[in-house]
């Protein structure tokens, strides 16, 4: 028994370890730095998002902070001005790596206005 | 304390005081046609309605459903399970033979069917009268489409692809004409009406119907104007000149 | 009353013995129908819509029959067990554990269809935690749930000896209940006043009525195939009152519903639509006369009032009669209603690239037929398996499970 727990612990600690060593390495985001800090955005950034398009969507309060439009604006990639698209492109990548599914982009546009204009994809 | 907990309430904090500033001026000024700063929110004071002249809307032009199509990302619609926010109707009275045509989208009613019978509250009139669906909360279960009048809901029936930052829409959701909500925060007018009047005819007029003052105010004012099925007591914010 | 007789129905009610013959085969049967409503669903939630037959006219479509049709019946259905616990009436209240296993079972049936039919099912969290409580339909979504709380109450309550007390505040309660749940059902489509179809308050009634016919075919149909399966044959008299009942809730709908036609057919601004749903529209006049009047009312009417036609095969086929009757009145009603244009501009002939002023195809699609048909096979299977868990067969010459008022 104790064994077994032993042994399921270190292979636990193994995969966290792999795991840790394939974390995805993301599109560079423009600008010197995001509207909060990493790690906060890590943890918190769906809920700052839910809060803010009820906000938007109801209330109708425009050019706030945490605007899903001005994420993709700085974070898409900047040739093609996607989030999406391979696992380097911010929004896939971290959600594939984290397993956590991302259904934002089944309504929300996942590119930069420019991108989807047809003008160059993101401004550098 | 967990650090995240105390950024998030602090981040709330601000807010909703900033809110609390931003709102207390909004709510004393009309906005017409004026854009609303950033962080404002949208004020009961305005009610945006449009005034569709029917003598004016020339039979066999689309340049509305096109600009709407164009301005939302929806694709033109061909198939029963297609999209359309605005369509063109071609009208021929019963009896005198007389024939008009006419724009037809969300009527923006002041007491919208839609608005009473959705289940979750995703159908709903924001502040300045503009009836809209909030995509994040909508089941699909369609019955804002069967409470409908006019017909202006759609299902989308697909995945979709393409879509413009300004309008998110997707599949399994319900969505209707949004009076270009977008464009008016901006202080502009909605593309089926720029589009009206890039075409030449000017047919339609957008503004706000509690602005003594604003074009659409004086109109409505002057000449006779209806809503459509005025019976069902629904008070639209489109009227229509010339029925 | 001296000594008490021994129930049957006093033993906690887990299965003992060896199945009844052929268990396997029938639930194997449903369980194969269940996992195809399902596999049709989730093609339908992967693809969109847009694999029905539904558009932006018919919005609800086929499934919307089924899942109607299971919520109507199921409330009906309890009217078995509210006679008894109601009105105390001892023949009725030995039946009152299936009579309430078959209004959950269909209810919960029903709402399958439901719940798979909508847009976005995975936001069934969301619909549960935001409620518009000016939506009939919000105010629906608590009765149901509200119901199959009180229902399954109810069960336990004639099913467990001790509680037997409770059995009769339970049934009341029940049966006001349903009877709210119904009139709601029926006001989702009498509360639209947009639409020719259903704005009306006779609506409400009309559903009721239904209920009550529905439910009890359904539950002839059912008891009679229980009591042959376990070989304790439903007793004449009984069987012959249930069938006269029938007969009276089918007069009560026929009623009814000639009445909100009559209505229509008086007033002019509806006259188009009475001709499209009676005349010329097709298919729904044709499932209206022969469908509904005949198939559904004229047929069991003959079944159930002809003195000659007494035997139990008679009754069975009345109630099959119902139930078809029943679809056929339901597409004509959700479907037929919503295919007949709206009329926005009274007094014009209005044509657009939208389809104003023109009938709407609807055509139903194979998925839509199998995530009805689903509906209709878990509310099977949690009869069979309720069949074959608890006691529910009424064995003729025992009291009633639960204690007589007198």
């Amino acid at each position: 028994m104790r064994v077994m727990a032993a042994g399921l612990l270190a292979l636990a600690l193994a995969g966290a370890a792999w795991a840790g060593s394939r974390a995805p390495v993301l599109d560079a985001p423009r600008g010197e730095k995001c509207v909060e800090d990493a790690a906060t955005m890590r943890r918190s950034h769906m809920d700052f998002l839910r809060h803010q398009r009820d906000e938007t969507v109801h209330r109708g309060i425009r050019g706030a902070r945490h605007s899903l439009a001005g994420c993709i604006e700085c974070h898409a990639n900047a040739k093609d001005g996607a989030v999406l698209g391979s696992p380097s492109h911010f929004c896939q990548g971290c959600h594939a790596y984290a397993a956590v599914k991302l259904d934002c982009f089944e309504c929300h546009a996942s590119r930069t206005r420019a991108a989807q204009a047809g003008r160059q994809a993101r401004s550098p | 304390m967990n650090p995240i907990d105390t950024s998030r309430r602090a981040f709330l904090g601000r807010t909703a005081a900033f809110a609390g500033v931003a709102l207390a001026p909004g709510v004393l000024l009309y906005e017409f046609a004026a854009a609303r700063e950033a962080g404002q929110e949208a004020s009961a004071a305005v009610r945006w309605g449009m005034l569709v002249d029917t003598t004016r809307c020339a039979s066999g032009c689309t340049a509305c459903v096109d600009a709407c199509n164009a301005e939302h990302g929806v694709p033109k619609a061909s198939r029963p399970t297609d999209a359309q926010w605005i369509r063109k109707v071609e009208l021929k009275d019963l009896r005198t033979g007389a024939v008009r045509s006419a724009p037809v989208m969300c009527q923006h009613c002041a007491e919208p069917p839609c608005v009473d019978v959705c289940p979750t509250g995703a159908s709903f009139k924001r502040a300045d009268g503009i009836v809209l669906v909030d995509r994040h909360t909508c089941i699909g279960c369609r019955y804002c489409m069967m409470a409908c009048p006019y017909k202006a809901r759609s299902f989308v029936h697909e995945p979709t692809t393409g879509q413009k930052t300004d309008t998110p829409r997707g599949k399994g959701c319900v969505e209707s004409c949004n009076l270009c909500v977008h464009r008016v925060d901006r202080g502009e007018k909605p593309a089926c009406v720029d589009a009206c009047s890039a075409a030449g005819h000017r047919a339609i007029v957008f503004g706000d119907l509690n602005d003594p003052s604003s074009e659409i105010a004086l109109r409505v004012r002057s000449v006779a104007t209806s809503q459509l099925r005025a019976d069902l007591r629904t008070d639209n914010g489109v009227r229509y000149q010339g029925l | 009353m001296a000594a008490r007789p021994a129930l049957a129905h006093s033993a906690p009610a887990w299965p003992t013995g060896p199945a009844p013959r052929g268990f396997t085969a029938l639930a194997a049967a449903g369980a194969v129908v269940l996992a195809l409503a399902v596999g049709a669903a989730h093609y339908m939630e992967e693809r969109g819509h847009v694999v029905t037959g539904m558009g932006n006219e018919v919005v609800w479509g086929l499934p919307h029959v089924f899942a109607i049709f299971l919520i109507v019946a199921a409330s009906g259905a309890l009217n078995v067990a509210s006679v008894g616990s109601v009105f105390g009436v001892a023949a009725y209240k030995r039946r009152a554990a299936l009579s309430a296993l078959l209004a959950l079972a269909l209810l919960v049936g029903g709402l399958l269809v439901l719940v798979l039919d909508l847009g976005r099912p995975e936001r069934l969290v969301v619909a549960a935690t935001h409620y518009n409580f000016r939506s009939i339909f919000a105010w629906n979504m608590i009765l149901y749930n509200g119901f199959l709380a009180i229902v399954a109450g109810y069960v336990w309550v004639n099913l467990e000896r001790r509680f037997a007390s409770l059995a009769t505040p339970v049934g009341i309660l029940a049966f006001v209940w349903r009877i709210v749940l119904t009139t709601g059902t029926g006001s989702i489509f009498g509360f639209l006043v947009a639409r020719q179809g259903y704005a009306s308050g006779l609506v409400a009634p009309l559903f009721l009525a239904m209920s009550l016919a529905w439910g009890l075919a359904v539950f002839l149909l059912v008891q009679g195939a229980l009591a042959r399966w376990h070989g304790a044959p439903v007793p004449e008299a009984f069987r012959l009152r249930l069938r006269r009942l029938l007969g009276v809730f089918v007069a009560t709908v026929a009623y009814l519903t000639a009445v909100l036609h009559l209505t229509n057919l008086y007033w002019a601004k509806q006259a188009a639509f009475e001709r499209f749903i009676l005349v010329d529209g097709t298919p729904y006049a044709f499932l209206f006369w022969a469908g509904w009047a005949g198939l559904g009312t004229a047929v069991p009417l003959v079944l159930v009032f002809h003195p000659r036609l007494r035997g139990p095969r008679a009754t069975a086929m009345a109630a099959l009669a119902v139930i078809a009757g029943a679809f056929a009145q339901l597409y004509v009603f959700i479907i037929g209603g919503q295919a007949f244009p709206l009329e926005i501009f009274p007094g014009y002939a209005a044509s657009s690239d939208f389809r104003d002023g023109a009938i709407a195809p609807y055509v139903p699609s194979i998925p839509e037929a199998l995530l009805g048909l689903g509906g209709l096979a878990l509310s099977y299977l949690i009869v069979l398996a309720g069949a074959r868990l608890f006691d529910v067969v009424a064995r003729e010459g025992e009291a009633p499970c639960t204690d007589e008022a007198g």
